[in-house]
């Protein structure tokens, strides 16, 4: 079997068609997900109990069942439980990505928080710092330190998790190298979305090494 | 009114069913240093705690420079901007120091007071100006204390004592009249237990107010003109160094020296 100039074109284009969408499910997922996951998570930090517990529960729920079972309840299940007009798959998946990372990523905020000791709020309370200053000049560093490592990792899932969407028929890049296996019998284009990944992959790998790398002067 | 600088009046404090601190009452006078010492969990954190804010205590009075303080009696709440003006006139100096590590030592002594001067009403004409005074000033207080050759190194580059000495010259920057050592030397290896205690002796020397708790006793003998002695939560014995440290009346001071010696 040979791959002409032409096949590897036509391959290209659509695995780039499929890598698009991917990418957007990514984009969109991280875009909510990091501002709703810390909301979350000073839900779950929270003193008053009928908030953190529900939250507690909802992040037991959403981190204890598989992705692909929420999305397929998601987008099947308004139209089977309720009988009304479900979403179309491109906003199901997105929501669905949201809520699933945004409790992820609730835990990892609540772990960095967690892991200022209380002096350095009290250190800054004594020198007379405002709750703001003391959150922002003092404290916000030393989580974003701490969750940088967890972070890269969930967020290289991410990456690898977006072809789940194509259970409920979103045409992201696997979808579109599977094509090929029906439309011309070729298996190379499935495995050609590797590169895709890889590629993608590795640039958020040394984004992020150097991110660590930046805030290493400190402990 | 008196001279006195800092006055306590029947403070108290429990946490839950657990008196802590019960009707303390003491006192003392610009330029004096007073040790506090006792047994651990006799409620000497405590009181540091409660007179700098860090507790809301349960009851009592405390006047700074004759002015009411702290008022816990009449159970009201501070407001944030209260809080933090009182705070300001006490400086605290904590066990395990409290630097901030992702600045440099002279960040970690000049960030209040550029955060403070930020609420000047020449900030924004004099900027320069104002920026460049924080920078002398805090460069002057570190080199007091002997780290000069440090400015630009992290709190990791440091020694626990050279940490100690930066919490020291962050406190000191902001100019406190009351300047509080919650067992300054007891997170550090002995042998550096000494530099802490000539820095201490020298802010002693310049008749910086200061309230220390200590387990240091001949050290507490030689700085201090007053000496506190706790026990359970009360003050058992209270004096000069000769009375409390030579001459303790108390059975219980008298039980807390033998066994330190
Ligand atoms: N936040 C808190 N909640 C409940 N109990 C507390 C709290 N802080 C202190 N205590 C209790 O108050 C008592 C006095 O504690 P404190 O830390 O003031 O003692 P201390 O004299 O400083 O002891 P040490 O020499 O060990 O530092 C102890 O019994 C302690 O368990
Ligand atoms: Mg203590």
């Amino acid at each position: 079997m040979s791959i002409t100039l032409n096949d590897l074109i036509l391959v290209g284009t659509k695995l780039a068609e499929g890598f698009n969408v991917t990418l957007q499910i990514f984009a969109l997922t991280l875009l909510f997900a990091l501002p709703l996951g810390l909301i979350i998570s000073f839900g779950s930090m929270s003193k008053i109990a009928i908030i953190k517990y529900p939250i507690k529960l909802f992040i037991w729920i959403i981190r204890g069942t598989p992705l692909m079972l929420q999305l397929l309840v998601v987008y099947y299940g308004p139209s089977i439980l309720f009988g009304v007009k479900g979403l179309s798959n491109f906003p199901a998946v997105i929501i669905t990505f949201v809520i699933n990372y945004a409790c992820y990523f609730s835990e990892i905020y609540r772990g960095g928080i967690e892991s200022v000791p209380k002096g350095q709020y009290e250190a800054g309370q004594v020198l007379g710092l405002k709750k703001s200053q003391t959150f922002f000049r003092i404290v916000l560093l030393q989580v974003v330190k701490h969750i940088v490592p967890p972070m890269s990792n969930e967020i290289i899932t991410l990456v690898k998790d977006t072809s789940l969407a194509r259970t409920i028929m979103l045409y992201e890049v696997i979808w579109a190298g599977q094509k090929f296996i029906t439309s011309r019998g070729w298996l190379w284009p499935l495995f050609a979305t590797a590169v895709f990944y890889l590629l993608f992959c590795g640039i958020l790998t040394l984004l992020f090494g150097y991110i660590e790398k930046k805030l290493d002067y400190f402990n | 009114m008196s001279n006195k600088i800092l006055e306590v009046k029947n403070l108290s404090k429990h946490f839950g069913k657990t008196k802590v601190l019960m009707d303390i009452n003491f006192s003392m006078e610009e330029g004096q240093v007073v040790s506090v010492i006792g047994s651990s969990g006799s409620g000497k954190t405590t009181l540091l705690r409660c007179i700098n804010m860090l507790e809301v205590a349960n009851g009592g009075k405390i006047y700074l420079d004759g002015n009411l303080f702290i008022d816990a009696d009449s159970g009201m709440k501070y407001t944030q901007k209260e809080l933090r003006e009182k705070q300001l006139s006490l400086g605290l100096v904590f066990q395990d120091f409290n630097l901030f590590p992702q600045y440099s030592v002279l960040e970690n002594v000049t960030l209040a007071p550029r955060l403070l001067a930020k609420e000047r009403p020449d900030y924004k004409e004099r900027k320069k100006e104002i920026l460049h005074e924080i920078e002398e000033n805090a460069k002057e207080i570190l080199a007091s204390v002997g780290l000069s050759e440090k400015l630009n190194n992290y709190p990791c580059q440091l020694s626990g004592g050279q940490k100690q000495r930066v919490s020291i010259a962050r406190a000191l920057a902001l100019k406190p009249r009351v300047l509080f050592f919650d067992e300054p030397t007891s997170a550090l290896d002995p042998e550096l237990t000494g530099e802490i205690l000539k820095v201490i002796r020298q802010l002693a020397a310049e008749h910086i107010t200061m309230i220390i708790v200590t387990h240091e006793i001949d050290f507490a003998y030689s700085v201090s003109d007053k000496v506190i002695f706790m026990d359970k939560g009360v003050i058992a014995e209270e004096g000069t160094p000769d009375e409390v440290l030579k001459n303790p009346k108390n059975p219980r001071t008298q039980a807390f020296l033998q066994k330190l010696s």
